[in-house]
């Protein structure tokens, strides 16, 4: 009894090391900062639409790029990931692929529109462009917070004591980090101010 | 029943494990980018401003934080170290904690005279209040033009002007009511620093003395030398205890929020996730 006691006390003592608390705490992390990267991409979404009324108001001969924006925002919106499935890779690089998607034919129309310079004058549009502008910075800010999430997470249920924890209590798997499926598919549309007015 | 050898396999798990737990406690997160020292509501790094310049957009900068705490800093960097304007500037707010933490109000007008960039960083709590489309405006209307001509404290001065005004506006009833709950929690926070560690501390000590004196009284001279081997072993049992359950939880994020005191200046805390707008001259 003399020493099974103590022996139990350390135990209880290396549990509480064995994130019991701190898995759960990196998990939710992970999952607040994913709801914030759908957060931005749905921003970005909500966008759209007024930027495609604004430009198809000024812009003749090009449908099919317009078409392209709405068929790839529609297919972006469709996809969402839920917070349980951030372990799946074949779920986040579905996502990843069909905001890719969005950001190339985002990119296509504003560098088309670059040809409309009284389109590119009109207040609503640069409005419309400061807010695109700082949504794609939020988006990149969201996805670099939500990956650092992920690498504290991974690192926790991989590495000693808390690796024990989540093998034995929690059966943890990796979360997947956000990626670049496409090449160039993270490079916001261009958009410089410094020669808009 | 010999406690010798047991105890020391005991004593040597527990000095693996207290190890352990300062490897981890060491392994703080590595900051590779540098930013300046947050020395005052105007921090002049680049030189484009002169000492009254300063003490005008400092006393502007305590008239918004006086009259709605949020807080608004102006920085001027001389060298962006190869980041974009927009990467530099949500980091700067973020290792600064500008803006009261928990409302994250906070705004930093941003001047990089070598990269001739000019960003307007504000943080979450006032992208509905300072939005995307407003900051590009101020750029584009008050400080860009001036900037042009090469007057870089009236560009300054003009934009910080137009961001305290917009600023001043009474601060609206969700942001009253974010800021009572940061308080209320902050309180129940500290609440819980000081009474809900306690009584854990607290509990395990009673069993440890509670099984010491059973130990001593069952077991007359060897439980007393028995208990005077053990002591040092529990003393760091403890230790290890508070360090890495309780204490590294409450204490980083109470050092990030840190700037209780408000002796000169000092960031509440706040962060940034992107908003507001750059522009370049």
């Amino acid at each position: 009894m003399k020493v099974r006691t103590p022996v139990m006390l350390a135990a209880a003592l290396t549990l509480g090391a064995c994130g019991i608390n701190s898995i759960p705490t990196a998990d939710e992390n992970v999952k607040a900062k994913w709801a914030d990267v759908q957060a931005d991409y749905q921003r970005r979404a909500d966008l759209i639409p007024n930027l495609v009324a604004t430009v198809k108001g000024s812009v003749q001969g090009e449908d099919k790029i317009l078409t392209d924006v709405i068929n790839a925002r529609a297919k972006a919106t469709s996809i969402q990931v839920n917070a349980d499935d951030l372990s799946d890779p074949n779920k986040m690089a579905q996502f990843q692929q069909a905001q890719g998607q969005l950001n190339g034919s985002l990119s296509r129309l504003l560098a088309n529109v670059e040809a409309y310079p009284q389109l590119k004058s009109q207040d609503n549009f640069q409005t419309l462009m400061s807010q695109l502008e700082g949504t794609e910075n939020r988006i990149t800010i969201a996805i670099r917070d939500y990956n650092t999430a992920v690498q504290g997470y991974n690192t926790r249920i991989r590495t000693f004591p808390d690796a024990i924890g989540a093998k034995v209590f929690y059966g943890a798997k990796p979360k997947v980090p956000y990626q670049a499926t496409t090449p160039g598919a993270e490079n916001a549309p261009t958009v410089d101010f410094g020669n808009m007015s | 029943m010999t406690p010798s050898l047991p105890c020391t396999r005991l004593q040597r798990w527990l000095l693996l494990i207290a190890i352990v737990a300062v490897a981890c406690v060491v392994a703080a997160t590595a900051h590779a980018q540098t930013f300046p020292k947050l020395t005052g509501r105007v921090v002049d790094d680049a030189h484009l401003l002169s000492q009254p310049q300063v003490d005008q957009l400092t006393q502007l900068s305590q008239s918004v934080q006086d009259a709605s705490s949020r807080q608004l800093v102006v920085a001027t960097i001389p060298d962006l170290q190869g980041y974009p304007i927009e990467d530099y500037g949500y980091k700067l707010g973020r290792a600064w904690g500008i803006g009261q933490q928990g409302t994250n109000n906070g705004i930093i007008l941003i001047v990089a005279p070598t990269e001739r960039k000019v960003r307007i960083e504000v943080g979450y709590g006032l992208e509905p209040i300072m939005t995307d489309a407003l900051s590009s405006m101020i750029i584009q209307n008050d400080i860009l033009p001036k900037f042009r001509t090469g007057d870089m404290a009236g560009g300054i001065i003009a934009g910080a002007t137009a961001i305290a005004d917009q600023l001043k506006a009474p601060p609206d009833e969700a942001e009253q009511k974010a800021v009572a709950a940061a308080n209320a929690q902050r309180q129940q926070q500290q609440a819980n620093d000081n009474g809900g560690g306690v009584p854990w501390a607290l509990i395990f000590w009673l069993i440890v003395i509670g099984f010491m004196t059973v130990s001593r009284f069952s077991h007359g001279r060897r439980g007393q030398r028995y208990r005077g081997g053990m002591w040092p072993i529990f003393l760091w049992g403890s230790g290890f205890g508070s360090g890495s359950g309780w204490g590294s939880g409450g204490g980083s994020s109470w050092s990030d929020g840190g700037g209780g005191g408000f002796s000169g200046f000092s960031g509440g805390g706040g962060s940034f996730g992107g908003g507001g707008a750059s522009g370049g001259w």
